[in-house]
């Protein structure tokens, strides 16, 4: 059973328990000196492959993020959670904290299509038999860089993972996917991009001897023109405003089911 | 939004009563007490690690463990596994290796989410640090693994029913018979006591005064080693304290630590580190307080406006914050001068010590306040913040002590 090359593709994000707030000018949230984490969802992704490596089924975990300079901090973490080397694909130009960003993607960083482009020219490079993303960011919820990435490479590809397995022989794995209709059980044959969801596992916290650890693993820097081996394609989308979502107002209470239609009704609902 | 149900959420119930919304509430952005301000890239993810752990695996039992009076053990391993059993013990043993500042950095996370549980958790270190630095070889291999994974667990036994702030003039006498001690006497207020498996003991061998004092190590089913009834506190319920009792309880001399006559030393030595940590502890229960009140003033509304709007209880919260960063300063610059060794770092770890365990009660008291009834109802931790900082003033010397450390330091020849 020839141990497996994993890619994991982890995002920086405003952590999760930020009060989030509306920049000045409308177009971005703000960032400046405000808690970023690695996205939840790219923790779990990262979590099952150093448990593939553990159990000797993956030989090599190698964590990839697209964004600025500052998404090194996310791969420290993702090395002190036990990945064995990190690259970090540098968006040129001005940070996404000044809202311009080259994809403009809604969570100001790349945008799907590019974090996709530049990840495949990645898995050309490095040749892993298995990519593991998690299911969406949490800035921007896209839930479309694994199912593009693997539209690129031609791969199949396997979301809203909840279970996986790899076959004895490693070239395929059995996964369990949570959709719509229930879970739903697939073969896939390597290689293949995965996505994680919530109850794949649970991550580890990262140990003091870890983080250690993790600052003699090596971090390589790639400007992304350079990956692509040509210019940054321009953005493909805009942001034209960015709005708090309204203060709640109260509620009205009605005494009966007759009552509240009536009430609806009067406001043009139904 | 579809993320609702991520990992972080998941653990901490996104919808936490007022009561855990302890470091673990919504953020503002840029906030002026932020703790993780002036720090290290590392420090802060030890720091992260540490806010997390307490978040998850402390804060949602922290009233439990008061109420039932519960010793978290597996919780403490979890700790442990994490590299916070030995934080300042060589890393050749077991230990994580790290500095006075990042272990200050690191309590102060951890109180954050149980108060008490972190303080026994500080006063575990100091004792495998005292085994680590002081110990022979034998002595470290022997002992410090194990306190560092937790796998057992430490005391300190100074204090005697008639020694306190006194501490150079205890009674405990370890008579020298062959290769072995024979101890008579007992201390008192020992955390842990009884349910701890290695007890580092000051007894004394010699003449009288702090020359004539060492420190053995004894482990718990030693013949002649009983405890007393568990004390009934009014905070640090999470940490049984007894009497420990010797009673012509034979001891082996290869468990002496250091010569003899350096066990006064030692002890001292230990408490510098100790007095850092315990008022890391005071750091991290105030700035939870700090962040209850916060949350609170939002939320109450008195004569038609939240207590937010009312300036008497804006300025009180704006002093609990600049007292509080204050503390923090004193207590982090005493661990850099500590760790760099500095003359005058034992005097700098009691300032800090008095200031902070002074201080952070005073926020949490007035923390407690700002809630109105309902900071005296249990059902609210800032109460159990209160009671839990209480005796920070009292242990690992008085603050009364402090000051004398303070002005003999200002006032000798």
């Amino acid at each position: 059973m020839a141990p497996l090359k994993v890619l994991v593709g982890v995002k920086r994000v405003i952590d999760f328990a930020v009060k989030v707030r509306v920049a000045p000018g409308g177009h971005v949230v703000q960032e400046q000196g405000v808690k970023h984490s690695l996205n939840p969802f790219c923790e779990i992704a990262l979590e099952e492959a150093v448990r593939m490596r553990e159990r000797g089924e993956a030989a090599e975990v190698i964590a990839a993020t697209v964004g600025s300079r500052q998404s090194q901090d996310a791969l420290r973490t993702a090395l002190a959670l036990g990945a064995d080397r990190a690259v970090l694909v540098e968006l040129p130009g001005a940070g996404p904290e000044q809202g311009a960003g080259p994809g403009a993607g809604p969570g100001q960083g790349a945008g799907p299509p590019l974090v996709a482009a530049a990840l495949a020219k990645l898995v050309e490079r490095e040749k892993p038999q298995l990519v593991l993303l998690g299911k969406q960011a949490i800035d921007d919820d896209c839930n479309q860089t694994g199912q593009i990435l693997a539209a690129i490479l031609d791969w199949s590809q396997g979301t809203f993972l909840s279970r996986l397995e790899l076959d004895p022989g490693s070239s395929s794995v059995r996964i369990q996917r949570e959709v719509d209709g229930g879970l739903e059980q697939l073969r896939l044959q390597l290689p293949t991009v995965l996505t994680a969801d919530l109850r794949l596992n649970q991550p580890r916290y990262a140990t003091l001897p870890n983080i250690m650890k993790a600052k003699k693993k090596p971090l390589e820097v790639q400007p992304l023109e350079q990956l692509l081996g040509g210019p940054v394609p321009p953005p493909r989308l805009r942001v034209l405003r960015l709005e708090e979502p309204p203060v709640r107002q109260g509620a009205q209470r009605v005494e009966s089911v007759p009552a509240l239609l009536e009430r609806l009704a009067a406001l043009g609902r139904i | 939004m579809a993320w609702c149900g991520a990992p972080r959420a998941a653990r901490l119930r996104p919808l936490l009563p007022a009561r855990l919304r302890c470091g673990a509430g919504r953020r503002r952005i840029a906030s002026c007490i932020d703790p993780s301000a002036g720090l290290t890239e590392e420090q802060k993810e030890f720091q992260s690690i540490a806010l997390g752990f307490a978040a998850k695996e402390m804060a949602p039992h922290m009233a439990e463990w008061d109420e039932k009076e519960i010793f978290p053990v597996d919780t403490m391993r979890k700790a442990a596994q994490l590299g916070f059993g030995g934080i300042y013990v060589k890393p050749d043993v077991g230990g994580s290796g790290l500095s006075r500042l990042d272990t200050s950095i690191i309590f102060e996370a951890l109180s954050t989410g149980c108060t008490s549980t972190t303080a026994y958790m500080s006063i575990h270190n100091m004792c495998a640090w005292m085994i680590d630095t002081f110990g022979s070889e034998e002595q470290r291999r022997r002992f410090c693994p194990s306190l560092c994974s937790m796998e057992q667990f430490a005391s300190y036994c100074l204090t005697e029913p008639g020694s306190g702030s006194d501490a150079a003039s205890l009674l405990t006498s370890a008579q020298r018979k062959g290769d072995t001690y024979v101890l008579n006497g007992s201390k008192a207020f020992i955390s842990g006591g009884g349910d701890t498996d290695v007890y580092l003991v000051m007894c004394r061998t010699g003449g009288p005064g702090p020359k004539g004092i060492s420190c053995l190590v004894l482990e718990k089913g030693t013949p002649g080693l009983s405890f007393g009834k568990k004390e009934r506190k009014v905070g640090w319920n999470s940490q049984p304290t007894r009497a420990v009792i010797f009673e012509d309880c034979v001891v082996p001399v290869s468990n002496r630590l250091g010569a003899e006559g350096q066990g006064f030393s030692i002890a001292m030595k230990g408490l510098n580190g100790g007095r850092i940590n315990i008022a890391s502890c005071s750091l991290g229960a105030a700035h939870a307080s700090v962040l209850l009140a916060q949350e609170h003033l939002r939320i109450r509304k008195q004569f038609g406006e939240p207590l937010a709007n009312n300036q008497y209880l804006q300025f009180r919260l704006a002093e609990m914050a600049t007292r509080l960063v204050a503390a923090r300063l004193m207590v982090r610059n005493a661990a850099r001068a500590l760790q760099e060794e500095r003359d005058e770092a034992p005097v700098l770890c009691s300032m800090a010590k008095l200031f902070a365990t002074d201080a952070c009660f005073e926020i949490c008291n007035q923390a407690l306040q700002m809630h109105g009834g309902y900071g005296y109802l249990k059902d609210y931790a800032v109460q159990q913040f209160v009671r839990d900082v209480r005796v920070h003033q009292i242990l690992e010397g008085t603050n009364e002590v402090m000051r004398m450390i303070v002005a003999r330091s200002l006032l000798q020849a």
